[in-house]
C-alpha cells in the first residue's frame, strides 16, 4: 500500500498512523442534549466495504495530519490530502 | 451415526466406502422459527446449543460461502481463558469448561489440547501486571501460575532470555489453556447441529432483512426469501454490512489480521507462548508447522489479505523471542477480517428490533469463545433475554458508559 503525501510524494504504509474514519462529525456543543451526536461521533461508525474516508498521521514523514480515499476491499488509493483541506471541503473551517 | 471406535472398525472392514456424509445439503424451506446468518463458529455453535439445549429445531443456518470459510478456519487455533475483568472472565471460562467436555458433548475429535499457555513479561511492571491478571482468574475459579525465569527456563531453554532490549523475566502460565484443530470444531458443531434437524444452508448470501412495524419476518436471500420468527445474526468481519441491513449502524470496525504457518518441524515448542513485548503468539501444529501471529494491521480492510510491514514486525518479534527461528521459513501467510470493537469486547444481546439479535465485535479473539458465545447466543434467542453469563456483553453498553476495555485504549477499535 502506497500513499501520496501531499507534501512528501509517494509512501510507503509502514511510514503512516491510521486514525480511522474521516466522516464521522464532532458535535459543535457539549450541551447534554447533544449526547446522542456525541455517542454517534464517538462509537458508531458506517464500516463501509469499499470507498472509505480516513485520517491518517504522517508520523514517520512530515507528521502532517492527512486524509486519505481508499478502497476497503482492495487497499486501493484513490487521493489523499491533507486534513485542512479536508475540512475546508466539508465546510468546517474557512 | 455416532462415531465410535466400533463404527471406525465396521467401517475399515468395508474398505471405508460406507460412511455417510456428516451433514445434509439441503435446499431452504419457506420459513423457520429461527434464522442464524453466517455459518461460522458462533453461528454454527448457536444452532447446535439451540437444538441440544433449547429443543428448537426449526432452524436454519445461511452461510454466503462454505461451511467455515471465516475466520474459524482462519485463525491460530488457542483457547484460553485468561482474561482479567469482572464481565470476561466468567464467560471466558464457561467456555473453557464447555471446550473441555466438547468432543464427547458433540461425539468428534476437535483435538482440543490443553497444552498451557504461557505469557511471558519481560519487566518488572509486566510482572507485576500479570500477577494481578492471574490474581483476577483465580478469583473467578481459574487457573493461573506466575513463574519465574528459570521455571519458564525449564520450560523452553531455547529463547532468548538475555535479549538486550527484552529480557524474559518471567511468565504467567495457564496450563488448562492450549489449541483445538479450528475446523474440526465448525464441523463438529454443524454435524452435531444437522443430526438435531438444522438446515445448514450454504452458498446462501443474506441481501436484505425484512421488517414490519418492528418485527423480523425474514431475510432476503441469493436462494430466495426464507421467513423466521427470529433472526440471530453471527457475520464476525461482516456485521456491519449484515446490520445496516436492518438499519442498524454499530460500534464495530473491520480490520485485518494476519496469520502465518511455517515448514513442518520435528517437536519443537509443545505449548503456546506468547511474546510480551511486542505481540506475537506461537504453537505448534500436530503436523509440525509453526502457527503464528501478531496484530491487526491497523486499518480498515475486507481484504482478507495484510501488508508487508505487519508481516515483518510479526517476525521480528518472532525472532527476538526465539533467535532459532531466523532460519525457519514461512510456508503460507493469509488474512481474515475481524469485527473490533470498540471496547475490545463481544456484543451477544437483543436489539431495538423485535426478533433480531446479535452476535458480533469479537475482535480477534472469537475463536477461544465459540462455544460459550454460541451457548449465550442460544439462550438469549430462545429466552428472549442475556443470561448472567453474557449480561455484561448487552449493545447498550457504549451509551450507558459501560464499557469492558481489558486493554484501555478506550473508542480505538484498531489498538484493541
Amino acid at each position: 500500500m502506497l500513499i501520496k503525501c501531499p507534501h512528501c510524494g509517494t509512501r510507503p504504509v509502514e511510514e503512516f498512523t491510521f486514525l480511522g474514519d474521516a466522516d464521522v462529525k464532532r458535535p459543535a456543543t457539549t450541551d447534554p442534549s447533544s449526547m446522542d451526536q456525541w455517542f454517534d461521533y464517538v462509537y458508531l461508525r458506517d464500516n463501509p466495504k469499499g470507498r472509505f474516508n480516513e485520517y491518517v498521521h504522517h508520523s514517520g514523514g512530515c507528521r502532517a495530519w492527512l486524509v486519505i480515499t481508499r478502497d476497503t476491499q482492495t487497499h486501493e488509493v484513490f487521493g489523499c490530502v491533507t486534513a485542512r483541506d479536508w475540512a475546508k471541503k466539508q465546510g468546517a473551517v474557512r | 451415526m455416532k462415531y465410535s471406535v466400533f463404527s471406525l472398525l465396521r467401517n475399515s472392514f468395508s474398505g471405508h466406502k460406507n460412511w455417510t456424509p456428516a451433514w445434509r445439503d439441503p435446499s431452504p424451506k419457506k420459513g423457520y422459527d429461527v434464522v442464524i446468518v453466517g455459518g461460522g463458529g458462533h453461528g454454527l455453535s448457536t444452532a447446535y446449543y439451540l437444538a441440544k439445549e433449547h429443543g428448537l429445531t426449526n432452524i436454519a443456518v445461511l452461510e454466503k460461502g462454505w461451511l467455515g470459510s471465516g475466520n474459524i478456519g482462519r485463525n491460530t487455533t488457542i483457547i484460553r481463558s485468561n482474561y482479567m475483568l469482572p464481565g470476561n472472565n466468567p464467560f471466558y471460562e464457561w467456555s473453557m469448561k464447555l471446550w473441555e467436555g466438547l468432543e464427547q458433548d458433540f461425539n468428534f475429535n476437535a483435538m482440543v489440547s490443553q497444552r498451557g499457555v504461557l505469557n511471558l513479561s519481560h519487566s518488572d511492571p509486566q510482572r507485576d501486571a500479570f500477577a494481578r491478571r492471574g490474581n483476577g482468574m483465580r478469583i473467578d475459579g481459574v487457573d493461573a501460575e506466575l513463574l519465574d525465569r528459570d521455571q519458564v527456563r525449564e520450560m523452553y531453554p531455547f529463547f532468548d532470555y538475555d535479549n538486550a532490549r527484552f529480557p524474559i523475566r518471567g511468565g504467567l502460565l495457564q496450563k488448562r489453556g492450549g489449541t483445538v484443530r479450528h475446523d474440526a470444531v465448525a464441523w463438529g458443531y454443524a454435524r452435531g447441529a444437522d443430526s438435531r434437524g438444522v438446515d445448514i444452508i450454504q452458498n446462501c448470501e443474506v441481501t436484505g432483512i425484512k421488517m414490519q412495524n418492528g418485527k423480523v419476518l425474514g431475510v432476503e436471500t441469493s436462494k430466495g426469501f426464507i421467513g423466521c420468527k427470529k433472526l440471530g445474526l453471527a457475520a464476525a468481519g461482516n456485521s456491519s454490512e449484515v446490520a445496516a441491513m436492518a438499519g442498524m449502524k454499530l460500534p464495530i470496525e473491520s480490520h485485518v489480521l494476519q496469520a502465518f504457518v511455517s515448514e513442518g518441524l520435528k517437536p519443537f515448542i509443545d505449548g503456546v507462548v506468547t511474546f510480551g513485548a511486542g505481540h506475537f503468539y506461537v504453537s505448534q501444529s500436530d503436523k509440525g508447522g509453526l502457527v503464528f501471529g501478531g496484530d491487526i494491521d491497523g486499518y480498515n480492510s475486507y481484504a482478507r489479505r495484510g501488508n508487508l510491514p505487519m508481516v515483518e514486525h510479526v517476525i521480528e518479534a518472532g525472532v527476538a523471542m526465539i533467535p532459532s527461528l531466523a532460519r525457519v521459513r514461512v510456508l503460507r501467510s493469509w488474512g481474515g477480517i475481524m469485527d473490533m470493537s470498540m471496547d475490545g469486547s463481544p456484543i451477544i444481546d437483543k436489539t431495538h428490533i423485535d426478533g433480531l439479535y446479535l452476535n458480533a465485535g469479537w475482535c480477534y479473539g472469537g475463536f477461544k469463545a465459540t462455544p460459550a458465545s454460541g451457548w449465550c447466543f442460544a439462550y438469549t434467542i430462545a429466552n428472549n433475554e442475556p443470561h448472567k453469563l453474557n449480561a455484561a456483553y448487552l449493545l447498550d453498553r457504549f451509551r450507558r458508559g459501560y464499557m469492558i476495555d481489558e486493554k484501555g485504549q478506550g473508542a480505538t477499535p484498531n489498538l484493541h
